[in-house]
Order: structure tokens, then sequence, then C-alpha cells
């Protein structure tokens, strides 16, 4: 069988679940085509996260898309974002089998 | 015993959150059980509503509002200027005290049914109307002219809410539909209350305890303020109840909700309208120190001062 990969970036943003709707929006006007949402605990600079209710529930929102898109989307997170709220975001590389839908 | 039974759950919460122990309610759970809570104590106001015209609520409702906006502007005034702290902080925590706290409202209300005190059942008008004007005027704090704020977001946030969509949706189908109506739905959202918020309370045990770390961050002056400020709301919802000619209950509850804070409605909000403001802070004074202080000392005070005072306001 003769699968052909294409190149593709994982981005990864885990922050605040409150951000949630904020972000959908932002990732739908930058252009996104689509993403991944899950609840997510642990511990970090915020403390423990342990999502036991809502002011402490974390999500993790995965995102793949071309290298341009995966740097602008987390260049506007950084300056909106950052600052006032628990974020990260990192940016892996991926290989997908239909790049159209990327 | 002084206070209501449930609150013995609130207790066995921080117990058990003070010893690590490994109980935990899933996430899952705390959302069905606030959702089923609201729509329960929308219900009960809805089926009592029916019974007042709506053109008698109006006035005292008006008033009320009003009159709640004083503990935001207060908390503010207080806690930036004595208190020193930035005002980012000092106007969200005001927003969470302006607004208010349902489950100490549902755990006044069975206090008093278990004393036997009357209250008038229009109550739960108030409770929705007070919840989210604090919220406006905690953001309009904050800002006062500077800076963006994403207000259709807020607004969105705030009235589309499940707290008001639930509150309201449940009023308007306890309206509707009548106690007649609502009898098949007894079983559910009438006669299982109290068990779920029993359940509800053990697992604001955990989170409080859970949050203990941030009332070191508090400070003293924050400590004592959420001691405070809910005695002198309280008060001002007694002299305000009965300048409107409220029975003892309704003064009793109109304090409760006048010295509760919110913790469900306000932190989601304050969290998108005021990014720079700790949260940390705002929930534990609120959930921290001004629930638990409501639950077991000040709605056993509240209803004593209600005592107290009743017709020693001239109407």
């Amino acid at each position: 069988m003769n699968t052909q990969m294409t190149a593709r970036k994982l981005l990864t943003i885990v922050c605040e679940a409150d951000l949630e709707r904020l972000l959908i929006g932002l990732l739908g006007n930058i252009g996104a085509r689509g993403y991944t949402i899950t609840d997510a605990r642990g511990h970090g600079a915020h403390g423990e996260r342990d999502g036991l209710w809502p002011p402490s529930a974390n999500i993790r929102i995965e995102v793949i898309c071309d290298e341009a898109l995966a740097c602008k989307i987390a260049s506007d997170l950084q300056e909106r974002y950052y600052e006032g709220y628990g974020m990260i975001v990192f940016i892996v590389d991926a290989q997908v089998l239909r790049p159209d839908k990327f | 015993m002084p206070f209501e039974p449930v609150i013995l759950f609130f207790i066995l919460g921080l117990l058990a959150g003070g010893i690590r122990s490994d109980l935990k309610i899933p996430g899952v759970l705390y959302e069905s059980i606030s959702i089923f809570l609201l729509i329960a104590i929308g219900l009960k106001g809805g089926i009592e509503l029916a019974r007042y015209p709506l053109s008698s609520i109006a006035g005292p409702a008006t008033a009320i509002v009003l009159v709640a906006a004083l503990i935001p502007l207060t908390t503010f005034f207080v806690l930036n200027r004595a208190g020193r702290l930035p005002r980012p902080d000092a106007a969200s925590i005001a927003a969470h005290y302006g607004s208010v706290s349902v489950v100490t409202f549902a755990v006044a209300a069975s206090f008093l049914a278990r004393q036997g005190e009357a209250a008038e059942g229009y109550m739960v008008v108030f409770l929705v109307l007070l919840e989210f004007p604090a919220l406006v005027l905690g953001v309009l704090l904050a800002r006062r002219g500077s800076g963006e704020t994403r207000w259709a977001h807020l607004l969105h946030e705030v009235l589309a809410g499940k707290s008001i969509v639930l509150l309201v949706g449940g009023l308007l189908i306890g309206w509707i539909a009548g106690a007649e109506g609502i009898k098949p739905l007894d079983t559910l959202f009438l006669d299982l209350f109290k068990g779920v918020l029993a359940f509800f309370l053990l697992e604001m045990g955990l989170v409080v305890a859970s949050r203990f770390g941030d009332l070191r961050r508090a400070g003293a002056f924050l400590i004592c303020f959420a001691v405070a400020m809910p005695v002198a709301a309280g008060l001002l919802g007694i002299i305000t109840a009965n300048m409107l000619g409220l029975s003892i209950g309704g003064a009793a509850l109109l304090a409760t909700l006048y010295a509760s804070a919110s913790y469900i409605a306000a932190p989601a909000a304050m969290r998108i309208a005021i990014p720079e403001a700790n949260p940390a802070l705002s929930i534990g004074a609120a959930l921290g120190i001004t629930f638990p202080f409501n639950l077991m000392i000040g709605i056993p005070l509240y209803y004593g001062l209600a005592q107290h005072l009743a017709g020693s306001t001239l109407q």
C-alpha cells in the first residue's frame, strides 16, 4: 500500500475552561478548518487545576493546520491571552493523510 | 440545632478535603446537580409567583435592585481605598458580592421552613433580578472609561448563562403550570430537593477545602471584609425589607440575598470581563469565607435580626 503522508503542524492549547467560547471564535475567524477540545486536569504555574468545579477546570484544544496558520494562531493567543490567563501553547510536527482537510 | 442539618454535609466535605481524602465528586455531577437545583428553585418560585398579581411585585423589585447597588459600590470603595487593592481586583470582588448565591438562598429557605417561618414565595424573583446587575457594575468600576470591554460577550455570558436561563425558565414553567400542573414533577423537584442540596454542599465543602491556599494570599484585610460585609449587607436587607413591608421570613431571605456572594455566575463572567483580576482573591473571599460564614452563622443571625427589628422601621 502506498500511503501518501503530508506534513502539517499540530497546535495544542492548554488553558482555563472559561476561555472555550472565546477561543472557538478566534479559531473560526482566523481560518482554522477544525479543532478538537478535551477536558484536562493538571498542575502548573496556576497550582492544581483539578476540574472539581468550573473555575478550576482546564481544557486542551488541538488544531491541525499548516505552519503559517499555526504560527499566526500562536502569536494571536500570546498577544490576547498570555497576560491575563493561564495558558500554554505548543506546536509539533504532524503527518496527515488528507491534506485538503487541514 | 441552630443551623440546617444539610450544612453537616458541607462540613463533611471540608473535613474530607482537609484530610486529603480521595473523595471526589466528578465535574459532570457538579454540573448536573447545579442544573437540578436551579430548575427546582425556579419552579418553586414560579408556583408561588402564580399566587400574586405581577403588578404588586414590580415596585418592591425595583426598590430592592436599586438599594442592592450600594453593595458592590461600597465593596469597591472599601477594598480599593481602605484595603489598597488594585482597581481590577476590587471591582471583580465587588461584582461577586453584589451578585447572589443561589445555594445560600436555598439553605436559608429550608432553614426558615424548619423554623415554621413563612416568607413571600416570590422572593425567587428578586434572586433572579439581583444576579446580574452587579456583574455589569463590577466591569464598569474596573474599566471606568479605559480599556476595551467585550460587552456583547459579557452580556451574553451573563444573560444566556445557565443560572439565568434555568432560574427564569423554571420560574416561567412553575408560573404557567401552577401548583396543580407541577404535581406530577413534585417527587423529583420538590421531594428530592434537600437530598440533592446535601450532595451539592458536600461538593462545595471539598472545593472550599481545596481553595484554603487562596486565603493566605488574600490577606487579613480581605478576610475581615469577607465576614463584615455580609453582616452589613444583611442588615441593609432587613431594613429594606421592613420598609417594603415584607414578612419576617421575607426580611431574613432578602438579608441572605444581600449578604451572599456569587460563586457560580460571577467567577465565569469576571474571568472574561476583567482578566487582570486575580480569581484566587475573589473566589477565596466569596467561597472560602463568606459562603461558609453565611451557612453557619449568617442565616440564623439574619433571621434573629429580622425578628428583632420587625416593625421597627416605619412603613
